[in-house]
């Protein structure tokens, strides 16, 4: 009698699979692991640590140029833009104005960052969802924006182009022309990625309602970025708390309602569009001027706590320092847009398919070793 | 007789008699039977190796790359290094998988392939069996490889190699309807399930410009189903790398994973063999009827070559497709053949059958 009243074995049990830390779709050393019903995913929970290098505590002990070189290690896809950001904290710490030129080049160099990061979202993304050849096309375009960084900063992916109070050096003569010479190729080449990918029936029935989040939980989670404003959650660093040369640009800040995977998909596509405008209204205005301020040899922060936040192509990443007046901090903490991006994915894929779980992993867009630091 | 030129059923009765006058008749279909398995044997592996060439190339093209072409002339070498690479490969051994059914699913994935290749006729008289029931054999011998799919994926211990099995189960199971369905419409026009008798059929027309709109539909529904029988994008979903790493065959090494793999290549060529057979009139050439000396410069080209072109060309078809498709999710997948492509199939059946019955098509 007992027997009969149990429920079968099949729904008692979980089939519990571990993805990752080596598994093709997590895009690094993230484990997942995964309580699943036949092809229903009833529970997820992410095990991150495997790439911990503990950055935080290395910044305490080194000095403030120095943590520079550790930021590019976090994000590898913005490196650019977490280097502006630990500059821009150092600077406001030290009162020092910066001038014109280097506003104009870092944003120049945020927007290209932005762009070569959501063309290698797209390109992994499209191999995620199993199409193959979305990853040549978005590697071919972006090998031309790693072309103008290997020119201009001496790194392609890890830069290291900024340092407090300016640039490490001045522009290569050719980087306006080749940036211009990109962008113009790249209006054209992006309508080719639509072609490809964003109208074909199975990639949107795949995205669309999967991995659903509201604005109000989207706030309360904390979710930035792409994914905060393909929810409707309006939080563009760029546009409520402008930064470099952001507030002398137009641009629009895209925002969708339905907070789908297809439409976090969507606000990188949009983006890419509103960069290139980005940087076509500053390219052949970059103002004469010193690319660095003249700096102390070694510097020294006075006395107490520092925030500078900036929009990297994931969202908002937090930088804080408190110094107690040494040559190195008391203490950095980064907030990471990829730690708190992947928080909700239990939430969002519960009930998904297997399937849907790549698709939602694939469009939070996470890096992994920024979210161990 | 007008195809004499190539006719390649005096050679083999040439054969036969030379082979029965030396020994006894049982003998003689003996011998005949072993040269046969050596002929499909060489003519499987040669293939093999030229169609995962094949799709390295034309997927390098769709991906904007060179694709092989390091060894021999374009890379031609490429396939047979890596071969010969996968022979001396370790065959690693499972801890706590099934030993004898791991080790007999790639042989059930490949036989099943080996057995279909039998009967497609290549050429005129260049088929090794003519059954009466042809198309019937050939369905019924194509889902035999799901067999070995669900063995590899129970055999080898591994969750995602359960998942891939249970998932190409539930595929393949499905698919396999609306293939026999595509195929039965055309043998309502046809009128016989024999394939030499088909293609006969297909002198003044390939099936597919006489059996009006549904032969069309049938076709494209042949080609949907048949790619989602062979497992390949965008309905790959029993290997889903993304996803499941290799599903079933993850745990294969050596030669065990190439027999998956060559099975995968062969089993596309069976399905391409299949459609150029019944929708593009197998090595029947194009023939317009009336324009005799049209007709007679396009019997000039071997059949051989005319099957050999339109097979390629359908497999080409479906390279493309994978290409450039993402993957579908496994209930899209059940979704589009349960709800779309069995009821169009139906209907398109009997759409076939009233046009036969009214004699509308020519």
């Amino acid at each position: 009698m007992e027997e009969a009243v149990k429920a079968p074995v099949a729904e008692q049990e979980e089939y519990v699979i571990n993805m990752g830390p080596q598994h093709p779709s997590t895009h690094g050393v993230l484990r997942l692991v995964v309580s699943l019903r036949g092809e229903i995913v009833r529970n997820v929970e992410p095990h991150i640590g495997y790439i911990h290098r503990g950055i935080e505590k290395m910044c305490e002990s080194i000095t403030y140029p120095q943590i520079i070189h550790l930021t590019d290690r976090m994000d590898y896809l913005s490196a650019h833009i977490n280097n502006e950001a630990v500059c821009l904290a150092v600077e406001k710490a030290l009162g020092i104005e910066v001038s014109d030129r280097v506003k104009y080049i870092r944003t120049i160099l945020s927007e290209l960052t932005r762009i070569q990061s959501h063309q290698l979202f797209w390109a992994t993304f499209g191999m995620d969802l199993g199409g193959l050849t979305c990853f040549f096309y978005g590697l071919r375009d972006r090998e031309m924006v790693l072309d103008i960084f290997e020119e201009t900063c001496g790194g392609r992916m890890i830069v290291s182009y900024n340092c407090p109070g300016g640039l490490m050096n001045d522009i290569h003569p050719n980087f306006q022309n080749r940036t211009k010479e990109f962008i113009k190729y790249f209006r054209k080449t992006l309508p080719e990625y639509d072609r490809l990918l964003t109208g074909n029936v199975i990639f949107q029935e795949r995205l669309r309602n999967i991995g659903t989040v509201t604005r109000e939980q989207a706030i309360a989670w904390g979710l930035t970025g792409p994914v905060g404003r393909a929810s409707g959650f309006s939080c563009d660093v760029r546009k409520h708390n402008p930064y470099s040369a952001y507030d002398r640009v137009t641009f629009n800040e895209i925002l969708y309602k339905e907070g789908d995977s297809f439409h976090r998909y969507k606000v990188r596509m949009d983006e890419m569009w509103e960069s290139m405008n980005i940087i076509e209204q500053l390219i052949d205005n970059i103002p004469p001027g010193a690319y660095a301020e003249k700096m102390k040899p070694v510097i020294k922060l006075p006395e107490g706590e520092y925030f500078q936040s900036v929009e990297t192509a994931r969202g908002e990443l937090g930088v804080y320092i408190v110094s107690d007046g040494n040559k190195n901090p008391y203490r950095v903490k980064f907030r990471s847009p990829n730690f708190v991006h992947l928080a909700p994915l239990n939430l969002m894929s519960k009930g998904a398919k297997i399937a849907d779980l790549v698709a939602i992993n694939g469009s939070l867009d996470l890096i992994i070793p920024d979210i161990d630091r | 007789m007008k195809f004499s030129l190539y006719d390649f059923s005096s050679f083999t009765a040439w054969i036969d008699s030379s082979l029965r006058a030396s020994m006894s008749p049982g003998w003689a279909v003996a011998v005949e039977m072993i040269l046969i398995g050596i002929a499909i044997l060489i003519f499987y592996a040669i293939v093999g190796l030229f169609l995962v060439y094949a799709e390295r190339k034309v997927c390098a093209l769709m991906q904007n790359r060179l694709g092989p072409n390091r060894v021999g002339p374009g890379g031609v070498f490429q396939t047979i290094a890596d071969l010969v690479k996968l022979l001396f490969v370790e065959l690693v051994p499972i801890k706590n998988a099934d030993r004898a059914l791991f080790n007999l699913a790639p042989f059930i994935v490949i036989i099943a392939s080996f057995m279909a290749i039998g009967a497609i006729p290549f050429a005129k008289g260049l088929q090794a069996i003519d059954l009466n029931i042809g198309v019937f054999y050939l369905i019924a011998i194509s889902s035999m490889g799901v067999i070995g799919v669900l063995l590899a994926g129970w055999a080898s211990n591994n969750k995602y190699s359960l998942i891939g099995a249970m998932r190409s189960g539930a595929q393949i199971v499905s698919y396999e309807l609306s293939v026999g369905l595509a195929l039965v419409t055309m043998v309502v026009l046809a009128g016989t399930m024999q394939l030499s008798e088909i293609i006969e059929g297909q002198r003044w027309g390939w099936f597919i410009f006489k059996g009006h709109i549904p032969a069309v539909i049938a076709f494209v529904i042949y080609i949907i189903a048949g790619t989602a029988e062979t497992n390949r994008g965008p309905f790959d979903l029993a290997e889903a790398e993304s996803e499941l790493t290799a599903g079933y065959h993850t745990e294969y090494s050596g030669i065990k994973f190439a027999f998956f793999f060559l099975a995968e290549y062969m089993n596309m060529f069976i399905v391409a063999a299949i459609a150029t057979t019944v929708f593009f009139g197998g090595w029947m050439p194009f023939h317009v009827y009336g324009w005799d000396g049209f007709n007679a410069v396009m019997d000039f080209v071997p059949p051989l070559i005319w099957f050999l072109v339109k097979t390629f060309f359908v497999i080409f078809l479906m390279m493309w497709l994978k290409w450039t498709f993402p993957r579908l999710r496994i209930d899209q997948l059940l979704t589009l053949e349960w709800k779309y492509l069995l009821p169009i199939n139906i209907f398109n059946l009997l759409l076939m059958a009233f046009l036969v019955l009214t004699g509308l098509h020519w």
